[in-house]
């Protein structure tokens, strides 16, 4: 019995790994003051979703989802292509979020998020 | 549906794809005035499109397209209902006229170097939004979110104060997780159903709907798109990002970005949840009208308090989207009209008032309540506008916000509830604090000394013709009125 609810447990891995991510990646955009750092749990986030959907995807014992002779289970090949689409978007995001912390720094001085809270604060008093 | 003959219509892809392949056009233009002329036509190519449409869809019931010729389940369709025709006509409305304001207003505000950029910018918005509007595919929808939500941080950060950047990235960070959460949702509902078309989900959902997938799967998906959506208590990034963006992109964004983050949640609730009565099955109602009344109120009060117009615009978007989910969350025919008509008169009181203020950046340069001493005098023609729009947002008779007020409140008074009804009224007064501040300042106190001139008619005919679609609509709501019962009832009736 112990054994099948591993397998049980085990078979889940990839969702428990995707939630794991996923909790790091939000709380690492919450806490850290630091832009870059934000990136980063942002990155992780988006990370977790991609693991979600692959796993989805995923049929035991299913081989790639190729047209060939003996090849009768297969894996959904949907959620990984979708998955392809979401890392593009990945991608454009983190370049568009970094191109704008070097903006940030050369206009601020700093990338620190209290920090340029304090400076806007300074400013909202004078106007 | 399926099998049966339905319209199938090339336009509908084409207003997609004018405004993105019009993008790249600009990009090689390399030209400010360029690139300019050819997001205008294209701007009022889309509004040509968006009226044949919608003349379609009240004729067909809704107009559909396939791309590649691949049937439904399996490829991707374009679809629109009464419902995402009448957003689309308020994206384009706003788009046709935001463009001819736009020139004056960003060769002022924006780097000249910039300019072809800032047009490149607006088109994929644009798209991103008409999109959203005439997707029938869940995740192509997150597609086009996105397409929107990038070209957005790019527009708001062009704005001319340094604020505009850290403006951008907060909202960019929010924006984000809002998105991500949506595509969870999508994968936990396609993990349960295997389809991403909304049609096809739709129809599976009430044989799955009792499960705990689908409950976090809806639990993740009205949490993000309230995140794009700004409903209290997730707006935190609208304010600043409203404020210090170029005054083309706000009066662009205020207009229609929010709008299309109602129509998707209107989408989800009630197309792909419909069948399965989904704000009685799940405590989502109480949850939702208790969010919009905190909006309503709590944003009201903040736009009292508010030195800068702009920012005190912006918190009074929050407000109004308050009302438009109040009535979505009302979840009765009559109160769904009401808050898409809120979408429609939103659009134009909220548009009209930030190009009449936009136009006073632009003769003055700042947008403080003690900047404004006296414009009413030096500039009459633009704060006509703005008092047009601002009687608008109290709700005055034989304006929009009247119309809508009243839609509310009767479909509140039709389920018996009262207090709501009395809710909404009170909360009209707040908005007559803020607006009046405003009027106070601009027709009362005694003007600086710095003379200032009426902005250039580029920008001023756009604005006006804002404000008398406005007062039209305020005095003679037949046939916005007829478009979101049709639209209501189409949604209410399931398909």
């Amino acid at each position: 019995m112990a054994w099948a609810e591993l397998q049980d447990w085990l078979g889940l891995l990839n969702y428990w790994v995707a939630i794991a991510l996923m909790m790091s990646g939000f709380y690492i955009v919450i806490a850290q003051h630091n832009l870059i750092k934000k990136v980063v749990g942002l990155n992780i986030f988006q990370v977790a979703v991609f693991v979600f959907y692959i796993s989805m995807g995923k049929v035991d014992g299913g081989s790639a989802p190729i047209l060939k002779d003996g090849i009768e289970v297969f894996s959904n090949p949907l959620p990984h292509v979708l998955i392809l689409t979401a890392i593009v978007v990945g991608v454009a995001t983190t370049a568009l979020a970094l191109a704008l912390v070097v903006r940030i720094q050369h206009s601020y001085g700093t990338v620190e998020d209290d920090e340029i809270l304090d400076i806007e604060h300074d400013e909202e008093d004078i106007a | 549906m399926s099998g049966a003959e339905v319209m199938s219509d090339p336009w509908l892809i084409l207003l997609v794809v004018v405004p993105m392949l019009a993008a790249p056009i600009c990009v090689l233009l390399r030209n400010g005035p360029g690139a300019w002329s050819v997001a205008t036509l294209v701007s009022w190519a889309v509004l040509a499109i968006s009226i044949k449409l919608l003349i379609s869809v009240l004729e067909f019931g809704e107009v559909v397209y396939r791309i590649g010729g691949w049937d439904a389940p399996w490829g991707i369709e374009y679809k629109l209902d009464p419902v995402g025709a009448f957003v689309v006509l308020i994206i384009a409305v706003i788009g046709a006229l935001v463009l001819p304001y736009a020139k004056k207003s960003v060769e002022k505000e924006i780097r000249q170097d910039r300019i072809y950029l800032f047009y490149t910018m607006l088109l994929l918005c644009l798209t991103g939004l008409l999109g959203i509007t005439v997707t029938g595919d869940a995740f192509n929808l997150f597609v086009f979110l996105e397409v929107s939500s990038l070209s957005t941080y790019v527009l708001i950060s062009l704005g001319r104060d340094r604020r505009a950047l850290t403006a951008a990235f907060r909202y960019l960070i929010m924006g984000t997780i809002g998105a991500t959460f949506y595509i969870i949702g999508v994968g936990m509902m396609y993990q349960m159903t295997g389809t991403l078309n909304i049609t096809d989900l739709s129809t599976i959902m009430p044989a799955v709907a009792d499960t705990h997938t689908i409950h976090a799967a809806m639990a993740f998906l009205t949490v993000g798109i309230s995140l794009k959506l700004a409903l209290f208590p997730l707006h935190m990034w609208l304010p600043n990002a409203y404020t210090f963006a170029p005054s083309a992109v706000t009066a662009f964004l205020a207009a229609t970005a929010t709008k299309v983050s109602a129509y998707v949640l209107l989408r989800i609730l009630l197309t792909v949840f419909g069948d399965i009565d989904l704000l009685h099955a799940f405590p989502l109602q109480p949850v939702l009208i208790g969010m919009a009344l905190a909006a309503m109120f709590l944003a009201s009060l903040s736009a009292i308090w508010q030195q800068n117009v702009k920012r005190m615009l912006a918190y009074s978007s929050v407000a109004q989207i308050g009302y438009i989910v109040l009535g979505i969350a009302l979840a009765t025919e009559a109160g769904i009209a009401g808050g898409i008509i809120h979408m429609f008169n939103h659009a134009l009181m909220k548009g009209a008032a930030f190009m009449a203020i936009g136009a006073v950046i632009y003769a003055t340069g700042a947008v403080t309540l003690n900047d404004l001493k006296g414009i009413g005098k030096e500039m009459p023609l633009t704060m006509g506008a703005f008092v047009v729009a601002g009687l608008g947002l109290i709700g005055v008779p034989l304006t929009p916000g009247f119309i809508s007020k009243w839609q509310l409140i009767t479909a509140s008074l039709e389920l018996d509830l009262w207090p709501l009804a009395a809710l909404i009224l009170l909360s009209s007064l707040l908005a007559i604090i803020y607006v009046w501040r405003v009027f106070e300042v601009a027709y009362l106190a005694k003007p600086n000394v710095n003379v200032t001139h009426e902005v250039p008619m580029s920008m001023l005919v756009p604005t006006w013709i804002l404000a008398l679609i406005a007062v039209y609509f305020g005095a003679d709501a037949t046939f916005t009125l007829f478009l979101a019962d049709t639209a209501a009832q189409h949604l209410m009736g399931g398909m």
